[in-house]
């Protein structure tokens, strides 16, 4: 009798994967994407890395997904499906949230956009794209709202640094100068018409993201266009690894990570995204209830004291080598040069200062809890 | 890049060279390439035994660990300090930035590893998949 062939996991190419690969990329799977990790041709991570802190990066960004949510009670829906206030935004206003379950826990974190009165747009993770679909439409049946994916209809670049705006601007005819940060417009850009340009990003820098048709030829000849014209601002394209240093410097919150169904708006320190004056949304009674039994543990930011890199998953250890909690995010931070880590411990060593271990290949290595976010960019002139 | 025709290899990526008593490792070019920068080098103290095939430390990049692998016995004389603060010479030129050197507790070991021919048909069909 013939073997059965395993059915493998079908992996998901974006539209620029040809231009990735036709720059060296080099290419890692990615919650069912191939996607580069770096280019060794713009000098790897870390000079990835420092050129959006300094100047300009751009990024492939078309695995994240895309929800719309249109109709007379489209507000309602995303009031009721999320845990910030989108009342609060005026058209074209952007907003930080998230998708949460009943017990206050996250389904996925989340860009809320409002693009027109009643019509609202999700920008969500890659590797929920599926989920937070069906969560969405499930939990919006009995409003007056269409839910639609958009996923598959945008390939999404992002320009992330200080010179984002002058490089965008050459392309654009829209004055980027008057969209606020978390602000979007829609203009002509590389000649196409009525472009969503949104002032947002996941790097803790200026920028914009942009959402192009997704053939492959289009987006090959705007990524092109912008290498091309960030030239003179010392652009380089920038992959994962970038993407990854660039966000946990900033302290910016990754699904699976410092955020998952196990874990609770209030240990992850998302407090201020979260309007419990908004009297109903998913999640909304658990996360009084959990405020009133105080944190057990919650989220910090530790240092490396002594030689070592913390990477995820690394143990936390008091100093008399007890296991106090976990690393959920850690790496070297190519920027500030240090090693950097966000971990879950309980409250009482949560104050700045407080001296740790991490657990590295067997051996406790002393960190310090620090403030975050690690790096702040610095205010416009 | 052309592999020292004098040092001898493994398929885990590490280069040796020896004058029949004493012995200079590394890591090939092929490895910190596959890597990345690399951003943190841990070694064992001078006067530790390393065995054969056994991991004897581990080398970062900023994504990933990778741990290194003793092409042969002896015990560590020399760890290169430099690398402590500048990890990225091993970037730079990973066939002069030695990690450590060893005395051999059998010469005889290195017979069994690739010669630099042999490493370079190895990485070719290796980087080729």
């Amino acid at each position: 009798m013939p073997a059965v062939e395993a059915t493998t996991l079908t992996v998901r190419k974006t539209a620029l994967n040809g231009i990735h690969r036709q720059m060296g990329a080099k290419m890692v799977e990615f919650n069912a994407w191939e996607m580069p990790v770096e280019y060794p041709s713009a000098g790897g991570i870390i000079a990835e890395h420092n050129a959006v802190r300094t100047g300009v990066g751009i990024f492939d960004v078309s695995h994240m997904g895309d929800i719309r949510l249109a109709g007379p009670e489209a507000l309602a829906a995303v009031q009721h499906i999320s845990m910030n206030d989108a009342s609060r935004l005026a058209i074209g206003q952007a907003q930080y949230s998230a998708l949460l379950h009943p017990r206050g826990t996250f389904v996925d974190d989340v860009i809320v956009h409002r693009l027109g009165e009643d019509d609202y747009l999700l920008v969500i993770n890659a590797g929920t794209r599926e989920k937070d679909f069906n969560w969405v439409r499930d939990n919006t049946r009995q409003l007056n709202c269409k839910v639609e994916n958009l996923s598959d209809d945008f390939t999404q670049i992002a320009i992330q640094g200080p010179k984002a705006v002058n490089l965008l601007q050459k392309l654009a005819d829209a004055n980027l100068s008057a969209v606020k940060f978390y602000w979007v417009t829609r203009g002509t850009v590389c000649g196409l018409k009525d472009i969503l340009i949104a002032r947002t990003g996941y790097t803790g820098e200026d920028g914009f993201e942009i959402y192009i048709p997704t053939d492959e030829a289009t987006s090959a000849r705007v990524w092109n266009e912008i290498l091309e014209a960030g030239k003179e601002f010392g652009v380089v394209p920038c992959g994962l690894g970038a993407r990854n240093t660039l966000r946990l410097e900033s302290k910016l919150p990754l699904y699976g990570h410092e955020i998952s169904d196990t874990i609770n708006v209030w240990e992850a320190g998302l407090d201020r995204f979260c309007k419990m004056e908004k009297p109903d949304f998913i999640g909304h009674e658990a996360l009084e209830k959990a405020k009133t039994e105080g944190l057990k543990r919650t989220l910090v930011g530790l240092e490396m004291v002594e030689r070592g890199i913390a990477r995820d998953g690394y143990k936390v250890l008091d100093d008399s080598g007890r296991e106090i909690g976990y690393v959920t995010s850690g790496s070297p931070a190519p920027f500030l040069k240090r090693n950097i880590a966000l971990a879950y411990v309980p409250p009482e060593f949560a104050n700045v200062g407080s001296t740790v271990k991490v657990e590295i290949r067997g051996q406790g290595v002393k960190a310090q809890v620090v403030p975050t976010p690690f790096y702040k960019r610095p205010k416009k002139a | 890049m052309p592999y020292p025709t004098d040092f001898k290899y493994t398929k885990e990526h590490e280069w040796i060279k020896s004058d029949g008593k004493n012995a200079t490792i590394g890591i090939t070019d092929y490895a910190q390439g596959s890597l990345g920068d690399i951003v943190f080098v841990e070694l064992p103290k001078t006067g530790s035994e390393i065995t054969a095939g056994k991991t004897f430390g581990s080398v970062e990049s900023v994504k990933a660990v990778s741990d290194l692998y003793a092409p042969a016995s002896g015990t560590v004389t020399e760890i290169n300090s430099a690398l402590a603060t500048a990890p990225e010479k091993i970037n730079q030129d990973a066939h002069s930035a030695w990690l450590m050197k060893i005395t051999l507790t059998d010469p005889g070991e290195l017979n069994s590893l690739l010669s630099a021919a042999d490493y370079e048909k190895f990485v070719a069909e290796e980087g080729g998949h």
